[in-house]
């Protein structure tokens, strides 16, 4: 078993609230993923759980058990760091069986185990050799092993693939997936970043300034944004944003500012009635805008002039001036485009968010 | 960089560093040659005809012979590298576990802690020599290795602990954490992960201890009485020396043979000691 | 299989209790050795105590008495330009000797280390052999300066008040010159090459590299470095009380050498500490002055 509660966690440093009053039910078997920008509160929380931050108030209970005053060693979990913190005197296998030792178990149900992660990690070949014979990916493997090895109820993961290189990187997080998969062990990871969370993740926690902004399945953080923040940290690139103020002609809600002058759809329209003559904020993913063709007539279009041109072969990434602001836009990569170019976009009607002006919540 | 004419590399590197090896090493040769040298040769005033003072061609084990034969050289031996290996250990175990807890743990007072034991870093021997007699002789410790043994630690400690601060500083936390997220305690992960670690910096701490305790000497002279308890340094002072006769040979003779064991030591762990040094000079 | 804590073992997970446990064996020998020989030695200078008589409380008539004795106030002289010329000569010539070591050359590792014999070597035994060397009648000096025609006749080394000290003071100097060269050394290393160079190709002068980018960057060490030299030097023992024993005519004490005269010498124990004690003021200053250095950098 391996479900954690968090009740009403909070956490201060001296005067510095770091951590807001967090409640999260992790299920059992549940892959769960802090994301957010650095200092926001996700690896002091995963360090509470783990015991090696003391709480400032709340409740973490592990299996119904509430363990705030159990140092680490009782809490029956393992962790992954960013660093992967393997101890350098002793080799793979010793790194890997050190956690069985402590806990005092059998000579060879120490050795069976230690054998049995080394063949699903692919690392039985090291086993004798020293961390810093290794390299960055191997290391990474043997501090998965060492994790593995114990059966903990929890997995706890800070950070630990920001010290790869970007393919490899992608690899072992795929590897990450098969492995949870495979074990079906209660995984808690900590990461900034987002493309790791949307993939890793069966539900995401977006966190900033020690506050739990939403959590919720990936496509969810994605599709129905609670707010401004959430908005744009995930997807990359990143949402479009545009101050606009609502107004209404003809019956029809209109969004306007320097640049644009659209009419809204009429879903996103129904949700604004009450807005009408007040500033709310426009966004729209970039692989939401196309180039507006004949057939585009009744979705809302804009103007735009194009400032830099990225080719990435599989899309096209423009960087445009709209108005007094820039936008980008992910678009086909068989349009001919050029820097200067004038160019008439499109939105997906359906894929408008708005956001309250003041509050940044989701309208 | 390109250095330029030979003559410039003689002038700029080698002359001079040549002084300096004669200025540094030249007082090792004397001792050696001195000790070697028979007693009829030693004592040939300087403006002698025909006296070469750096070589001899009858070299004497004599002055050797007389320190272990007619002196209590050996015993003296004996009680310095006692007293050094015994205080060394004790001033690294005290060392190893003030260091650990002043640069890994957040207690109360650990700033002030720490400066207190910089401090006494500082602290000479000279400055508390008197007292301290007086306290050993209290203690029903005068001349007794022990008086050594435990005053030792007071120099060696706050030098050990001071280096293995800065040992146990580089070691990332996170190797300890994953060990008490691996199931040891904090005491275990300090034991089986972080000291292990360490050992590089336990070496250096130890041989420096060990040089500076074969060294001390006013504690030694101070506290100590009886010839068979004597370290080394104050068996060659007071009891080769009667009244106002040097006997020199023998002197240099032990003066040479007190200086071996340092010697051997410091060989092994030149780059240790080195670390050390530097290392103790760090702010 | 829920876990009860088991709170007997667990009491050194508790930071707190863990430091205390681990410092109490640093504490304990420190209280006893250096902390209470301080309270012991203070109490001590106020009394007239000598060995086997326990003394009366006198005030500051030994303090009075020391600063009336003109011994005293030589080993004060003495200490201060003991001190001073040594650390003068051990600063440059180790600097000196550290960049010479900074370069690359055959058998480096090999002279670095025969360099810090002097340092390694206990101190009283190399001492004798200077004491020998410095011998008024059989002096290895005396019969080079003879053969290389500087002098006539011999010099009498330690028989000479002033002799003596620049002698005392020769040797202080053998002995430091490695402890500056090594730890330099060290400072110069983390210096990258890289600047110097640069400044080359900006056209800097061998010497005004030295002045405005090796100097300035091994400010911070050579602080530290000249500090501690200047604590061990001015509570130095060892080479007066071998080389001299304060003699010629008490001319050549230290503060260290003079308290053990008074203090174990002739007995007078209260006295002794009181001499030992002066110098407490001035290494206090010292102290104060590097930590505060310390805290300087550390701030940066």
């Amino acid at each position: 078993m391996g479900q954690v509660v968090l009740k009403g966690i909070n956490k201060f440093y001296d005067s510095v609230h770091a951590v807001v009053d967090v409640n999260l039910q992790i299920r059992d078997k549940e892959f769960v993923v802090f994301v957010g920008p650095s200092g926001c509160g996700k690896t002091t929380t995963l360090r509470m759980i783990a015991g090696l931050e003391a709480i400032s108030s709340g409740d973490i209970s592990i299996d119904g058990n509430v363990v705030n005053d159990l140092a680490p060693m009782d809490r029956d979990i393992a962790m992954v760091f960013q660093n992967y913190a393997l101890y350098p005197h002793m080799s793979v296998y010793d790194n890997m069986a050190f956690g069985l030792k402590m806990r005092k178990f059998e000579k060879a149900e120490i050795d069976k185990r230690v054998r049995e992660a080394a063949d699903i990690l692919g690392i039985g070949d090291y086993l004798k050799r020293k961390p810093r014979q290794l390299s960055g990916g191997q290391r990474q493997r043997v501090a998965l092993g060492r994790a593995i090895v114990r059966h903990p109820r929890v997995f706890l993961f800070d950070e630990p693939l920001s010290n790869l290189d970007a393919k490899l990187r992608v690899q072992m997080r795929v590897e990450l997936k098969k492995l949870h998969l495979r074990l079906g062990t209660t995984a808690i990871y900590v990461t900034h970043d987002q493309v790791e969370a949307m993939t890793l993740g069966d539900r995401v926690v977006v966190m900033k300034d020690g506050l739990v902004q939403q959590v919720g399945e990936p496509l969810e953080l994605y599709n129905q944004p609670a707010n401004k923040f959430v908005a744009g940290f995930i997807g990359s690139p990143a949402m479009n944003f545009a101050n606009v103020t609502v107004t209404e002609a003809n019956g029809s809600l209109l969004a306007e500012n320097s640049g644009l002058r659209i009419k809204l759809p009429d879903e996103t329209a129904q949700r604004l009635r009450g807005h009408v003559g007040r500033e709310v904020t426009l966004g729209v993913r970039p692989e939401d805008l196309t180039v507006a063709g004949a057939a585009d007539a009744d979705r809302p279009c804009f103007d735009a002039v194009i400032e830099v041109v990225e080719q990435l072969g599989s899309e096209i990434l423009l960087d445009m001036k709209v108005g007094d602001g820039v936008m980008v836009a992910s678009i086909e990569p068989t349009v001919r485009v050029k820097v200067r170019d004038k160019l008439r976009l499109a939105m997906r009607p359906s894929r408008l968010h708005v956001f309250d002006a003041k509050t940044e919540t989701a309208i | 960089m390109i250095e330029g004419a030979i003559w410039r590399k003689w002038v700029f590197f080698y002359a001079p560093m040549g002084l300096f090896l004669l200025f540094l090493l030249f007082p090792f040769y004397w001792m050696v040659i001195t000790s070697v040298r028979p007693d009829g040769e030693l004592y040939r005033p300087w403006n002698a005809i025909n006296y070469n003072p750096f070589w001899t061609w009858k070299p004497t084990l004599d002055h050797v012979r007389y320190l272990f034969e007619e002196t209590l050289f050996a015993s003296w031996l004996w009680n310095t590298m006692f007293i050094a290996l015994m205080s060394t250990a004790i001033s690294l175990v005290c060392g190893v576990f003030a260091g650990y807890a002043l640069s890994r743990l957040n207690f109360p007072f650990a700033g002030s802690l720490g400066t207190g034991i910089f401090i006494t870093y500082l602290v000479p021997q000279t400055l508390l020599f008197i007292p301290l007699a007086e306290i050993v002789r209290n203690y029903r410790l005068g001349d007794t290795p022990w008086s050594l043994i435990l005053t030792y630690p007071t120099f060696l400690i706050p030098f050990c602990t001071w280096l293995m601060m800065g040992y146990f500083k580089a070691v990332p936390k996170e190797l300890e954490e994953c060990a008490r997220i691996d199931g040891a305690s904090r005491w275990q992960a300090m034991l089986y992960i972080i000291i292990p670690v360490a050992i590089p910096g336990i070496l250096s701490a130890g041989i420096f201890a060990f040089t500076l305790s074969w060294n001390e000497f006013i504690y030694a002279l101070v506290f100590l009485s009886s010839p068979e308890q004597k370290t080394v340094p104050v068996g060659v002072t007071s009891e080769l020396i009667r009244g106002d006769v040097f006997f020199w040979g023998p002197l240099m003779a032990g003066a040479l043979l007190g200086s071996i064991p340092v010697a051997i030591a410091y060989s092994f762990f030149v780059e240790h000691y080195v670390a050390g040094l530097t290392g103790s000079v760090k702010g | 299989m829920p876990q009860a804590p088991r709170p007997r073992l667990r009491l050194l997970e508790d930071e707190r209790w863990l430091a205390l446990v681990l410092l109490v064996p640093t504490m304990v020998l420190l209280g006893m050795f250096i902390a209470y020989p301080f309270v012991r030695g203070i109490l001590l200078s106020v009394t007239n105590s000598r060995v086997g008589v326990p003394g009366e409380f006198v005030g500051l008539a030994n303090f009075y008495k020391i600063f009336n004795d003109g011994i005293f106030r030589t080993s004060v002289y003495n200490t201060f330009v003991y001190t001073g010329v040594t650390t003068v000569f051990k600063l440059s010539l180790g600097l000196w000797l550290a960049m010479l070591l900074n370069r690359n050359f055959r058998g480096k590792a090999f002279t670095r280390a025969f360099i810090l014999l002097p340092f390694i070597i206990p101190t009283v035994l190399s001492t004798f052999a200077w004491k020998w060397m410095f011998d008024p009648t059989f002096s290895v000096l005396n019969w080079l300066l003879y053969h290389f025609g500087l002098i006539t006749g011999r010099i009498n080394w330690l028989g000479d008040p002033d002799l003596a000290m620049i002698s005392i003071i020769i040797v202080n100097i053998w002995r430091g010159v490695p402890f500056f060269a090594i730890s330099l050394l060290a400072g110069l290393q983390t210096i990258s090459p890289e600047l110097n160079e640069a400044a080359a190709i900006d056209g800097a002068r061998p010497w005004q590299r030295f002045w405005h980018i090796t100097w300035p960057l091994l400010l911070p060490v050579t602080m530290v470095v000249v500090l501690f030299s200047v604590i061990q030097t001015f509570a130095d023992f060892q080479i007066v009380y071998v080389m001299t024993g304060g003699g010629p005519a008490n001319a050549t004490h230290l503060f260290a050498t003079y308290a053990y005269q008074i203090g174990i010498g002739t007995g007078l124990l209260s006295e002794g500490a009181a001499i030992s004690l002066a110098m407490f003021p001035i290494l206090f200053l010292v102290v104060i002055i590097q930590l505060l250095y310390i805290r300087r950098v550390e701030v940066r």
